[in-house]
């Protein structure tokens, strides 16, 4: 009659949060000497997940954690010393036990019982010295129950128990509850009757009471098997004292008046009883979403009504910029719902380092740093694969084998740090290693032997960047580990998908600095507004170094098409994006119109255009929900005129437009 | 006038199948997450029955009673230990601590509705 | 610029009508008089500030901003070469609703919504017109007038429109 399911998500959810937390204290606990501060989390983790699998009738779940808690109840209380071996099954359960809970939650692959069943004897075997003492326990205290039981069954009918008729087909799901009661009696009669009594008992010699309780022992037992079959319940005082049985409820409290005074003023207080979830709520992306898109329409209306207003009466105006700043504010409020801490990816890879670091008999501790910088969940969940393989790639290729380390003079021990940080508008993400380095002589031979057009003039920046190219591994060997196919060109791609680049820095023997710089959200952008004919593009300010008019003498023409400018002794190439995007520009000639200067991945390019028109924050709407993808650009905003802008993909511009260019022309400028 | 009940759990999910359970037998529901929480909300909010696990973080449940005890407005509520661990050792603790009765977790909602009619009506 | 969008919302009518017969927004392009599917068709507005998308055919004139979403707006009229094509407020844009996406299409005029019967549809002949027959479920005929019936769903979705992705030569 009871349907539970509607709590399995909250159950999932708790489950999925203890598990994390497990992992996370296993990974940083030191097994020689363990804090009693992080074995009471773990502990208490197995235990609640537990309690709630046991009372959401998930059997295999509730069955291995009560191992896990049996074992660790042990570790916490300093009877049995913490192991490398009993971290190790530890994170092998939590790993089943999430596969579990998938199972419940989205019909993942069925978890064979028989790995349970062995993970379980596993577990049990770190109490081996002790088994046969609590099995012995197990039984003397079964015997017990059969010998008081018996008693009791004779009190609980004699005092509680209905006429077992009354209760006879009785199941609809709105029994009444005396019903309720009575049947649940004849149930435990029927199937258990040495466990009938189910409290009520009134006190018992001390006696009496212990041998009364151990028929609720063995916890295995009690806590694993169905329902009220078993003793379940039972009071420490007489019944006739409880407040349902006497005439007036608080007749009973001393100081009635006093809590009658309390009661007065609490309760409507207690009429909302979430009070202890006031903290946070759960509310669906979806909702969240609708809002920041409902936020950003009124963003554009706004931008519509100040330009219309723009020369109207002065309290309009003042009205409107207050407007404006309310507007700002609410947007960035309803885009922080959407921020989480980057804890949500780093978090995961303690747990891949220490088992890859195993395979590959490698030694290295991990770092982290400003793991409470938030982004957007969107670019959470999208971050997590690049990372991952940025992170692997540096175990397997940075970081060398202990003994090549040791003979460098460097630590057994390599370091990898990931670090979190904000800087401008941005989120930087940095993966680094005290590892062996790039080499650049070695990138560059490779580049050759693919064919690549690469010259030895190439700044490293732009030689590191070879590595993300398809195909290149400068792996002596490829292992399972990087080498398997998706390479660090998907890794890049991936990342300016997100609208963000990667950057490489490193030096040979010291180390390598990958650093990923993103955009905080994917649904707003601050942008430069560009004029080029009679149409408007944004580019998004993060690829931004500066704006310049140049003059006549600093342009010149390498080819019939390719253009550089110079710019602060440097020769930029330089891309006309009225010929990107085949209009009719203002300004014919360079030194007429503006060069914008851009940098992504490392690389620097000009941008011609006709005018700067102003800076913005733009609310990015998709081009490809009704149209399609469009070359060079990411996507599309409304401008305060209602008309569309386009924004620039920036990576794909430079890229598809200059890409062999630039190293050319770099050669010819010097 | 419905009667309050404070639930103290850590986990989120036996709390709400508590509250949900209790708050369709009739009863006004508090929660708190752990023993401290326990009791502060006992402090602010005069409850008719507290039902309380036993491990937590914090302050556990025999804490709680101990102290709920202590209290002159708490001398004589009814204190029920919800808990996976029925042993023995763990009621006597139970019982010296003050509290009325236990019941075992898991338990399925109707008896828990059962248990607490016998105990508060 | 910032006319406002002279939105036209068609309620659909009898909510009991045979099932044999259709309800069709007929317009017109050149000489010829179309109809489409009533329930393909979201609102009717007019042409303006649209904004240019490079590398694309001349008859997909762009994109506009349809009350916060991006829509692509083709011309017909060029795609079916009716001669010179202007753009003033008489320029009617007919929003579709088709395959789940939104999408403008430039025609020379609506006329009205019309319903036709089973028996009013023939099947269309061979020469039929400026569309290629795949495009097209049938020829309806009213009060003398000959209305092609297109199959605007197809005809949006194929790669000669090309809205879908890049051009397939």
């Amino acid at each position: 009659m009871d349907d539970l399911s509607e709590f399995h998500g909250v159950f999932f959810d708790e489950a999925t949060e203890h598990l994390d937390g497990m992992e996370s204290l296993l990974l940083s606990i030191d097994v020689n000497a363990p804090d009693k501060e992080q074995l009471n989390p773990i502990f208490r983790a197995a235990h609640s997940i537990k309690g709630g699998a046991a009372m959401f009738g998930f059997q295999d779940i509730a069955e291995l954690t009560h191992e896990m808690e049996t074992v660790f109840d042990r570790v916490r209380k300093g009877q049995m010393p913490l192991s490398k071996d009993l971290v190790d099954v530890f994170l092998i359960s939590g790993d089943l036990l999430r596969a579990m809970l998938g199972v419940r939650k989205d019909d993942g692959d069925e978890v064979p019982r028989e790995e349970v069943s062995a993970l379980c004897a596993r577990l049990r075997l770190f109490l081996e010295p002790e088994a046969t003492a609590s099995e012995i326990s197990v039984m003397v205290a079964g015997s017990a129950v059969k010998v008081s039981g018996g008693e009791a069954v004779q009190a609980a009918s004699a005092s509680t128990a209905p006429p077992l008729s009354l209760a006879r087909g009785k199941s609809d799901p709105e029994v009444p509850e005396a019903t309720v009661k009575r049947r649940k009696t004849k149930k435990s009669a029927e199937k258990s009757p040495p466990a009938v009594t189910a409290g009520i008992s009134t006190i018992a010699p001390v006696n009496q009471c212990k041998v009364n309780s151990n028929e609720a022992v063995t916890p295995a037992v009690t806590s694993l098997s169905p329902l009220a079959e078993k003793k379940d319940f039972g009071l420490f005082v007489d019944p006739a004292t409880l407040p349902a049985n006497l005439p007036g409820a608080t007749a009973m409290r001393p100081g009635g008046a006093k809590i009658d005074e309390l009661k007065g003023v609490a309760k409507p207080e207690a009429a909302t009883p979430s009070a202890t979830d006031a903290s946070s709520i759960r509310v669906s992306v979806q909702k969240v979403d609708q809002l920041i898109n409902l936020v950003g329409e009124l963003v554009i209306t706004q931008a519509i009504l100040a330009q219309a207003a723009s020369c109207a009466d002065p309290k309009l105006y003042q009205a409107l910029s207050q407007l404006e700043r309310n507007t700002r504010d609410l947007q960035e409020s309803a885009m922080s719902i959407r921020m989480l801490p980057i804890s949500f990816v780093f978090g995961r890879f303690p747990r891949v380092v220490r088992d890859l670091a195993d395979k590959l008999n490698k030694q290295v501790e991990l770092k982290t740093e400003g793991e409470g910088t938030e982004l957007d969940k969107g670019l959470i969940e999208r971050i997590v694969d690049p990372l991952t393989h940025l992170v692997r790639n540096s175990l397997d290729h940075g970081i060398e084998l202990p003994a090549v380390r040791q003979a460098a003079g460097k630590p057994a021990k390599g370091t990898i740090t990931l670090r979190a940080f904000h800087r401008g508008g941005n989120v930087m993400i940095e993966v680094s290693d005290d590892g062996a380095g790039l080499n650049r002589e070695r990138l560059l031979s490779r580049a050759r032997e693919r064919g690549a057009s690469v010259s030895d003039s190439m700044s490293d920046q732009e030689v590191f960047q070879l590595i993300f190219e398809a195909g290149f591994s400068t792996a002596e060997k490829i292992t399972d580990v990087s080498g398997r196919g998706v390479g660090m060109d998907v890794v890049r791609r991936n990342i300016r998908e997100m609208g963000g680049n990667v950057e490489i820095n490193s030096n040979l023997g010291a180390g390598t600095c990958i650093s990923i710089r993103l955009p905080l959200t994917l649904a707003i952008l601050d942008g430069m507004s560009v004029a080029v004919g009679k149409e408007v593009f944004i580019i998004p300010l993060t690829y931004i170094i500066e704006s310049l008019r140049p003059i006549a003498a600093d342009v010149k023409a390498v080819s019939a098409k390719e253009k550089v400018v110079r710019v602060r002794g440097e020769y930029l190439p330089l891309i006309a994006l009225h010929e990107v995007f085949n209009l009719r520009p203002e300004a014919r000639e360079v030194h007429e119109g503006m060069v914008v200067i851009l940098e992504s991945d490392g690389r620097k390019t000009a941008v011609f255009v006709d005018a700067l028109v102003g800076q913005h924050q733009v609310v990015i709407k998709s081009l490809e929900r009704n149209f399609r993808r469009v070359q060079s650009v990411s996507g599309a905003t409304i401008m305060g005129d209602g008309r569309v802008a386009l924004i620039l993909d920036v990576a794909e511009l430079v890229d598809g437009t200059a890409g062999t260019a630039a190293s050319t022309t770099r050669t010819t400028a010097k | 006038m419905a009667k309050t009940i404070l639930a103290v759990d850590d986990s989120a999910s036996i709390r709400k199948m508590v509250l949900f359970t209790l708050k369709r037998g009739g009863y006004d529901v508090v929660e708190a997450v752990d023993g401290q929480d326990g009791l502060e909300k006992a402090l602010k909010y005069q409850v008719n029955l507290v039902l309380t696990d036993q491990n937590m973080p914090r302050m556990d449940g025999l804490t709680l009673i101990h102290s709920l005890r202590e209290l002159a407005n708490y001398h004589a509520v009814p204190i029920l230990m919800l808990t996976t661990e029925s042993s023995d050792e763990m009621k006597s603790k139970g019982r010296a601590a003050g509290a009325t009765g236990w019941l075992v977790k898991p338990f399925d909602p109707s008896r828990l509705l059962d248990v607490v009619r016998k105990v508060i009506g | 610029m910032s006319q406002p969008p002279t939105a036209t919302p068609i309620t659909t009518s009898d909510p009991n009508a045979s099932r044999t017969a259709n309800e069709f927004l007929t317009f017109r392009l050149g000489n010829e008089e179309y109809g489409i599917e009533i329930l393909k068709v979201q609102e009717i507005r007019g042409y303006d500030a649209i904004t240019r998308i490079a590398n694309v055919p001349e008859f997909i004139k762009g994109v506009v901003n349809l009350r916060g979403i991006i829509v692509p707006i083709v011309d017909m009229r060029i795609k079916f070469n009716l001669g010179t094509v202007e753009y003033n407020q008489f320029t009617v844009v007919i929003i579709l609703n088709v395959a789940g996406r939104v999408m403008g299409m430039v025609v020379d005029g609506v006329s009205d919504v019309i319903t036709l019967a089973a028996e009013q549809v023939r099947p269309a002949p061979d020469f039929a017109a400026n569309l290629d027959t795949e495009y097209i479920i049938g020829l309806g005929t009213v009060d003398k007038r000959m209305l092609i019936l297109m199959d605007i769903e197809a005809l949006m979705c194929s790669a000669e429109i090309g809205l879908n992705g890049p051009d397939i030569h």
